[in-house]
């Protein structure tokens, strides 16, 4: 152990905001050359934390060491003088940029693309990565931008480098391909740091693991001599089972029945081709894709927001009459009982208002039902705004609390807790736990399950494929718009639907 | 026969006010200030042009100093739109206020400013005419080229103007170097895209806004000061600049955010501007005159849905436009 050099130290660090804690004592040791796990709970401070190694903030109290010196960083740019730097989770780049121009952008002295892009490849030929340098951010794929992103860092000469949430976005393959590089820039003697909500790839790729729980530090493990059990333990501080149910349907009786669909956007390119499907009562039927595959427009279609090409979506009650949907307008179709909680990238954009308060966000599903046509009623959506947070748990001061102000796991227990509060028939849910950590993530697939027991119709939409094998009794696997294939849940292993997802019909 | 000799530099004396306040506006722009205080800063920088030029009139005992007669109203009107754009900075980056609400605000000030200060110099040089005559300094303001007149068409169209229209068309292919091929100019592109993405990249953010909005107020404040100056003589009455700064904003969005297209579409619009005076049924039916005015906006308009619609990236308004960067925000 002796031989080892610390990269980092950080010394009692403390920041708030405002009346919150973000952290607190957080002291820990990163060492050359190793690649360290962050790891705890939405909330814990990680992000926090690594924004103040990468100068976006200002530690309260406490002293950050670099290489053994007392430095401040006040800003990015010390950062990048020192060598530190940081993929955050919602890239940092210019859309209308090229790739090239990403990476340069910042630095100071002429503008010389030709001989910056000669030195970019030399970097991306070092640690294996692939990059057209040339190429618009707006074109590229998720795993593109952020290659950008760790070759951004890599340009500035970063010795220690930050990656927050890399994975969330990938697919295995993808994640795999991230991994290599990785390892290439570990043997290099780059020091990274990792935050992550997923244990697996917390075992796959780290040397060590350090623990925040509730903005401070509470321990760190080495990979070698640790488990899942054990890491999620001191991460939520009780035990957890990380077993997720998967009771077997219950009678289950076709409710969706989906013919040819076909949908396509203002361009004209086909967002979904020839989509058939049905989704049965008591069932949880996941969908697995890479994101952007026609997901999104696929529960639109359902819910009628979105305007369909051909096919037919027929819903068939629990007393057997059968309704196209197509063609009746949303408001209609939810009061069948079909209902769509989407939580998008931002988890707020669709489904909640942020500046209005819990009361308020259920009030939106229900402002129909009033005294009078004029007046609204206000009291049940207390009510039921006071039963989410009691029954959810949801964190919150008060239900006056402006959504908005809630951390994420928060909001979407908000946003599940008041789809499934309408009693629906159909649910359809896509990255229900996007961003979440575990014991948040747990609670929603509880009350998913929940609701398979009820015998309504589940449509779950994830980025997790660990989690849709372990949870769904079906899955569709979207590929571009077109189904690539229907598999049973049970005996599905991840590998093929890693194929299937990024190829039509999953054959290599 | 269409008078093409007469016509030409009549659109690009027009034109050049529009210039100075659209390539000002682009500059402000590009780094996600969206400043609709332009209208009322080219006021500001006219009727201070019309201070300096003012006092030194009334204080130079005999022949005028060529010199001063142009550098104290252009330091007056750059020093004037300077303190516009540093209230518009201090008010909307500083204080993080609305920035449609601040330059609605500035423009309502800036005419009200200028009107103010007008009457008052109108009042001082007890005239029975409802405006101020500088034509001593707008001498010095509007001489051409000495050779200028010998030259026939090509002299009249091209070499009759003053330096400052000539100014303003280097200041925008200057500026239309500097956004394509210097470093500077990426990063205040990088700024009016995506704050916080510059900020990460450890780029000043608040200081490239200030520098840009402040630039950008001192050449559209030049604008002003070229219109009173130069093409109207030396004259300021009340309300004269019209609705110049309007479109000088609107030109903004005509030429996609590009200083170097804008020369062209300045003098294109200054065209139309005055393009019924020379359309033959001038006289009869004056009536048409604000519907040929109308031209340039309907223009705007059109151009506004078709890159709408096209919907191609790079011809959209810098991402943040409008929106104010506050690092710690979560």
């Amino acid at each position: 152990m002796s031989e080892k050099t610390t990269a980092v130290s950080l010394r009692d660090i403390k920041k708030t905001f405002g009346p919150v804690v973000a952290n607190e004592n957080v002291t820990l040791d990163i060492y050359k050359g190793e690649i360290l796990s962050l790891l705890g709970e939405n909330g814990s401070g990680k992000t926090t934390l690594m924004n103040m190694l990468s100068g976006i903030y200002h530690p309260d109290e406490g002293q950050i060491f670099i290489n053994g010196e007392a430095v401040s960083i006040r800003s990015p740019h010390d950062a990048f003088n020192l060598g530190i730097g940081m993929v955050h989770q919602h890239f940092k780049l210019i859309d209308v940029m090229t790739a090239a121009e990403n990476i340069i952008l910042g630095l100071e002295g002429k503008l010389n693309l030709k001989e910056a892009k000669v030195r970019i490849n030399e970097i991306c030929d070092k640690y294996g990565f692939e990059v057209d340098l040339d190429k618009k951010i707006y074109d590229m794929s998720v795993s593109e931008k952020q290659t950008v992103e760790i070759v951004k860092v890599l340009y500035r000469g970063a010795q220690i480098l930050i990656l927050d949430e890399p994975t969330a976005v990938l697919t295995p393959q993808e994640t795999e391909k991230l991994f290599a590089v990785m390892r290439n820039m570990k043997s290099d003697g780059k020091t990274i740091i990792i935050i992550t909500h997923k244990l697996h790839e917390v075992e796959a790729i780290s040397d060590r693991v350090a623990i925040l729980r509730k903005g401070a530090f509470v321990g760190e493990l080495e990979t070698a001599k640790t488990n899942a059990q054990e890491m999620t333990d001191m991460m939520v501080g009780r035990s957890v089972s990380l077993n997720i149910d998967r009771p077997e349907p219950v009678n289950p009786t076709e409710r969706i029945k989906v013919e040819g669909l076909s949908v396509r956007d203002q361009d004209g390119v086909y967002k979904l081709k020839d989509v058939s499907f049905t989704a049965r009562s008591g069932e949880i039927l996941g969908i697995a894709g890479i994101s952007g595959c026609g997901q999104k427009e696929l529960l639109e279609a359902i819910a009628g927001l979105q305007r369909v090409e051909t096919g037919s979506v027929s819903y068939i009650a629990p007393d057997g009459s059968v309704e196209e949907l197509i063609g009746k307008n949303p408001r209609d179709i939810a009061e069948l009982g079909v209902s769509l909680s989407f939580v998008p990238e931002d988890r707020l954009g669709m489904g909640l208002v942020g500046n209005m308060d819990l009361a308020d966000n259920m009030m939106l599903r229900s402002f129909r039902h009033g005294k009078s046509r004029f007046f609204t009623d206000r009291k049940a959506p207390r009510k039921l705004a006071k039963t989410v947070v009691k029954e959810l748990k949801v964190s919150t001061p008060s239900i006056e609390t402006p959504v908005r102000r809630l951390s994420g796991g928060n909001v979407q227990k908000v946003l599940v807790g008041r789809e499934i509060a309408s009693s629906p028939t159909v649910l359809m849910t896509a990255y229900a736990v996007r961003g979440l950590d575990i014991n948040s993530s747990y609670t929603i697939y509880d009350l998913i399950n929940q609701q398979k027991k009820n015998g309504v119709a589940v449509i779950f939409v994830g980025e997790d494929l660990d989690v849709l094998l372990e949870l769904s009794d079906r899955i569709l696997v979207l590929c571009g718009g077109e189904v690539s294939g229907i598999i049973d849940g049970r005996t599905a292993d991840k590998q093929t639907v890693g194929m299937m997802m990024t190829k039509k019909g999953g054959e290599a | 026969m269409f008078n093409f000799v007469a016509f030409i530099p009549t659109a690009v004396q027009q034109g050049i006010p529009l210039l100075y306040g659209s390539t000002g506006e682009i500059l402000t722009q590009k780094s996600g200030n969206l400043n609709l205080g332009i209208p009322g800063v080219m006021y500001v920088g006219g009727i201070c042009g019309v201070i300096g030029s003012f006092i030194y009139e009334n204080h130079a005992t005999g022949a005028l100093n060529p010199f001063l007669a142009i550098m104290i109203p252009m330091v007056c009107s750059l020093l004037g739109s300077l303190l516009m754009g540093l209230l518009y900075c201090f008010l909307t980056v500083t204080l993080r206020a609305n920035q449609n609400v601040t330059g609605l605000a500035m423009t309502t000030f800036g005419v009200g400013f200028g009107n103010f200060f007008g009457g008052s110099l109108i009042k001082i040089s007890k005239l029975d005419v409802p405006s101020i005559t500088l034509t001593k300094t707008s001498a010095f303001f509007s001489k051409s080229l000495p050779f200028a007149g010998k030259l026939g068409w090509f002299g009249k169209i091209f070499l009759s103007y003053g330096f400052l229209a000539y100014l303003s068309i280097v200041i925008a292919l200057i500026m239309a170097f500097v956004f394509k091929h210097t470093r500077t100019g990426l990063h205040l592109r990088a700024v009016g895209e995506n704050p916080a993405t510059a900020d990460a990249a450890g780029i000043n953010v608040t200081k490239y806004k200030y520098v840009a909005t402040c630039l950008g107020c001192m050449i559209a404040g030049l604008g002003g000061l070229y219109y009173v100056m130069d093409y109207a003589s030396g004259v300021w009455s009340n309300d004269a600049f019209g609705d110049r700064g309007w479109l000088a904003i609107a030109l903004v969005i005509f030429t996609l955010w590009k200083p170097d297209l804008s020369i062209f579409a300045s003098i294109l619009f200054g065209g139309l501007y005055v393009l019924y005076l020379y359309l033959p049924t001038n006289m009869a039916h004056m009536e048409y005159t604000e519907l040929y005015k109308m031209i340039p906006y309907i223009i705007t308009l059109l151009v506004l849905v078709f890159t709408s619609v096209r919907n191609k990236r790079e011809n959209q308004p810098p991402a943040s436009l409008g929106t104010n960067y506050f690092r710690e925000e979560r």
